[in-house]
């Protein structure tokens, strides 16, 4: 038994009081490509973290090349040869593609002479290696996304990078750039290098790996070997399907396994008349195209999908933070132009943004005023602010949904996570809307407070509001919508009745053939 | 309470500290005449800091206040000059201020240009311009002009007392107006009003505007104090009141500070020289103390900002 380039036995790792890793396992060969797969907040994130030296462990073990390592830095893992190439490359875009090896490669000290002719064989020895074709004197800003990577796969090269880690690489690469990364990463795999390979892709990871591990709620549930027949994967592409054994629904069942623990919160009456009908919206800014659908007062209706698939950036263009550029959107059965936040507003759109610690609420403002923020205009039709109807409003909202905080005067700095987001909400609430989107609302929310908020978007919905509610939380969205959309690639895949099963959304969302009916379309891959 | 007024609280101490070491060492100090005639020199660059806190609330900086100030005194000079009637320049000057706060303000705000590189070339092209036209010649106010054709004491007391009432105003329009609690919002985060559905550029525009029209007035309470105007005025202006909001505890990052932090800031810096004359040190010491003060400030506040605070529950990655 060859010993392994990297074994991780156990790792845990905590972010406060979230558990991001409970217990992982992996371990990874020279010469092999070993797949990392799992939901959105699965724990792939930390792991690589973990791996790359940029987060310590709490727990576990961690050998590489043999040796026990406790406290990697990243430095010391760049020199025991560890290299990740993420999805966003990390170059320096004013640097030609030779400086910016030079500064992977050549030694950090200020005061020495720059051998150039040297500087440029080497990267025109490494570029030659990954097959690409880039000057050395090429400024960086001036390549594409695909030629930056292969940058960065030549610097891990050169390098002499044993591990090399892989983050979704293939996520904004056309179809023929995916093959010939494929390429290099089959190179890279004959030469003995270890690749640790993360995508969401499921016919790539049938297409290139060796081995798959899943990891589930910060756990690894699973790895299991990949029997690609490389006879009909050199026929067919990267198409190739796994002779026997492994199939992609049970890697989905490994994904999503958990018996979705939260019921289904029972709606009190039928949905009533059609508030938000959108047709064939496109937006080129926000990488969306045709999207059709509609939301009826008092329905919840989902929009999952993997992070990346576009459901933000619709909920953008709705909200005129992205500039629409075809299609129509009707409110109340009369189309409408939004083109700003404020005219969103004006319309009864309300938005709860995605990330609540940058945008959600205003963290200097006390709580009072972030509440009345939304309804200055009608509650101070006047030059001055009136106190008395804006902490009217506020103690209300506060008592409604039971928000602690020291008071409205508290500055929104000074409540809990789920707390602020809860004021977000009211100041929602306070602008009376028709039309309630909100984005991953209980993300990095406590157990308590998350169970409280769903709660309440029921309460919403049955009080007769048109909610869009995006969540990368399976058993979150199957347990409160009404309806179910599955977004991928800037488009909707696939409409889902209440009640439909996580492995049905999730293959809808990874893009296979098998969901249900309703099912749309399941074109295999895309283009950026 | 304390936590929160903090930075108004140690400069108003400080302030206080002063003045009880003058009446103790130097009693002269508070000498009515001198002390009116010092305050009513003052307080033009008091409305000029006023609108710098404004604009410095919305996470902007406009270096043009000086440039803009000398332009609104000649200007306004010459037209007094040419026995246009003071209740017509007044009004006037006021525009000019607004109109060149509104060019900075389009190009900020409508172009989303950084102000600090807007404003220096507005500033060095209004003061060059200025020379050119003026050719350092000092434009020679009518007698009428001065004190509002009143006494000097008259004059100077109405002086303090307008810009006291403005100061106030502004005071409760920031604390109180509908209009306050926006430059609040767009400066401690200008994405997160636009998604509550303010208008961050328009709230901008309009600062830049009101600070233009304040420095115009400044302008005017400048111009009846002397009988004449140096086109070279207001040199420095934007630093004084930039050190002043600064000292007053408004932050450069936007959203935070109050106009009566500002107000003990000022008072702070402008009392240093003429108590160190009063107290027998070189006057020449003036300004390395007030910049000294400027730094005590702002390291009070790094030193505050670096404590360790606990951050919980840090967002998961997965």
């Amino acid at each position: 038994m060859r010993t392994p380039l990297l074994q991780l036995s156990d790792i845990t790792k905590s972010f406060g009081a979230v558990q991001a890793l409970r217990g992982v396992s992996f371990d990874l060969y020279a010469g092999e490509v070993h797949a990392l797969l799992g939901e959105n907040g699965a724990g792939k994130s930390t792991l690589i973290k973990i791996i790359t030296g940029a987060h310590q462990p709490d727990g576990g073990s961690m050998v590489l090349r043999g040796e026990i390592v406790t406290r990697l830095s990243p430095a010391e893992a760049h020199a025991r040869g560890v290299a990740c190439i993420y999805q966003q490359p990390a170059l320096f875009p004013d640097l030609s593609v030779m400086e910016n090896l030079a500064l992977r490669l050549e030694p950090v000290r200020p005061f020495r002479r720059v051998n150039w002719a040297q500087r440029r064989a080497r990267a025109i020895e490494l570029l030659q290696r990954v097959g690409a074709e880039i000057a050395p004197e090429q400024e960086v800003r001036e390549l594409s996304m695909p030629e930056q990577q292969l940058v960065e796969i030549a610097a891990a090269v050169g390098a002499g990078a044993g591990i090399v880690i892989m983050d979704e690489p293939t996520a904004s690469l056309t179809r023929k750039e995916q093959e010939r990364l494929f390429s290099v990463v089959r190179e890279m795999r004959r030469e003995g290098v270890g690749v640790i390979y993360i995508s969401h892709r499921l016919e790539e990871i049938f297409a290139l790996a060796d081995r798959v591990t899943v990891l589930r709620d910060g756990a690894s549930v699973g790895t299991r070997g990949v029997q690609t027949n490389v006879a009909t994967e050199a026929a067919s592409g990267s198409s190739g399907r796994p002779a026997e054994g492994l199939t992609e629904a049970a890697l989905i069942q490994l994904m999503v396994g958990r018996a979705v623990t939260m019921t289904r919160q029972a709606r009190d009456r039928a949905p009533g008349a059609e508030v938000l009908s959108v047709q064939q919206l496109s937006s080129v800014a926000g990488g969306i195209r045709d999207v059709s659908l509609r939301v009826r007062s008092g329905e919840i209706v989902g929009l999952a999908g993997l992070v990346g698939a576009g459901r933000t950036e619709l909920a953008r263009v709705l909200f005129g933070l992205t500039p629409a550029d075809r299609g129509e959107i009707r409110i109340d059965g009369r189309t409408v132009a939004i083109t700003s936040p404020a005219v969103a507003v004006g319309l009864g759109l309300a938005y709860l943004p995605e990330d609540r610690r940058r945008h959600g609420i205003i963290l200097e403002l006390p709580v009072v005023a972030n509440i009345s923020l939304a309804v200055h205009r009608r509650l101070f039709p006047g030059t001055w602010l009136r106190s008395g109807p804006e902490r009217k409003l506020a103690t209300e909202l506060v008592q409604r949904l039971s928000i602690k905080t020291d008071g409205v005067d508290a500055p929104g700095s000074s409540l809990s996570g789920g707390n602020q987001q809860k004021v977000a909400l009211s100041r929602w609430l306070a602008t009376q809307p028709k039309v309630l989107i909100l984005d991953e609302p209980t993300q990095g929310v406590d157990v308590g407070a998350k169970s409280e908020i769903h709660r309440l978007i029921r309460e919403l919905a049955d009080a007769g509001l048109a909610v869009l509610l995006i969540s990368s939380d399976l058993p979150e969205v199957l347990a409160l919508s009404d309806r179910l959309l599955v977004m991928r690639g800037g488009t909707l895949v696939a409409e889902l009745p209440a009640g439909s099963e996580g492995p049905a959304v999730m293959a809808a969302a990874l893009g296979q053939a098998r969901s249900s009916d309703g099912n749309r379309s399941a074109n295999g891959g895309f283009g950026p | 309470m304390i936590n929160r007024y903090f930075r108004e609280i140690s400069v108003a101490t400080a302030l206080l500290c002063v003045l009880v070491l003058m009446a103790i060492f130097a009693p002269h100090f508070y000498e009515g005449q001198p002390l009116l005639s010092r305050l009513t020199a003052a307080a033009p660059r008091l409305l000029v800091a006023g609108g710098m806190t404004l604009i410095l609330l919305t996470r902007q900086i406009d270096i043009s206040v000086g440039s803009v100030f000398a332009l609104c005194g000649v200007v306004g000079g010459s037209l007094l000059a040419a026995n246009w009637p003071m209740g017509c320049v007044v009004p006037l000057v006021l525009l000019l201020g607004g109109l060149a706060g509104a060019v900075n303000g389009a190009l900020v705000a409508g172009l989303g240009l950084p102000s600090i590189v807007v404003t220096l070339a507005t500033m060095v092209t209004l003061r060059e311009a200025l020379r050119l036209a003026q050719q350092g010649v000092f434009v020679n106010l009518p007698e009428r002009v001065q004190w509002f054709g009143l006494s000097m004491n008259a004059g100077q007391a109405w002086v303090c007392g307008l810009v006291g009432v403005v100061w106030v105003l502004l005071a409760l329009v920031l604390r109180c107006g509908a209009a306050g609690r926006f430059l609040y919002a767009v400066g401690s985060d200008a994405e997160a009003a636009r998604l509550a559905g303010l208008r961050p550029r328009v709230t901008t525009f309009w600062t830049f505007v009101v600070l233009g029209g304040l420095t115009g007035l400044a302008a005017v309470f400048q111009l009846v104090q002397a009988p004449q105007v140096d086109p070279a005025m207001g040199r420095q202006l934007e630093l004084e009141a930039i050190a002043a909001a600064v000292v007053g505890g408004v932050a450069i990052s936007g959203g935070r500070g109050s106009l009566w932090g500002v107000l003990a800031g000022f008072l702070l810096l402008t009392c240093i020289g003429p108590a160190l004359t009063y107290l027998g040190v070189k006057p020449y010491w003036d300004k390395a103390i007030q910049g000294a003060v400027v730094l005590l400030a702002v390291t009070a506040d790094g030193w505050r900002r670096c404590r360790p605070r606990i951050e919980s529950g840090r967002r998961k990655t997965g």
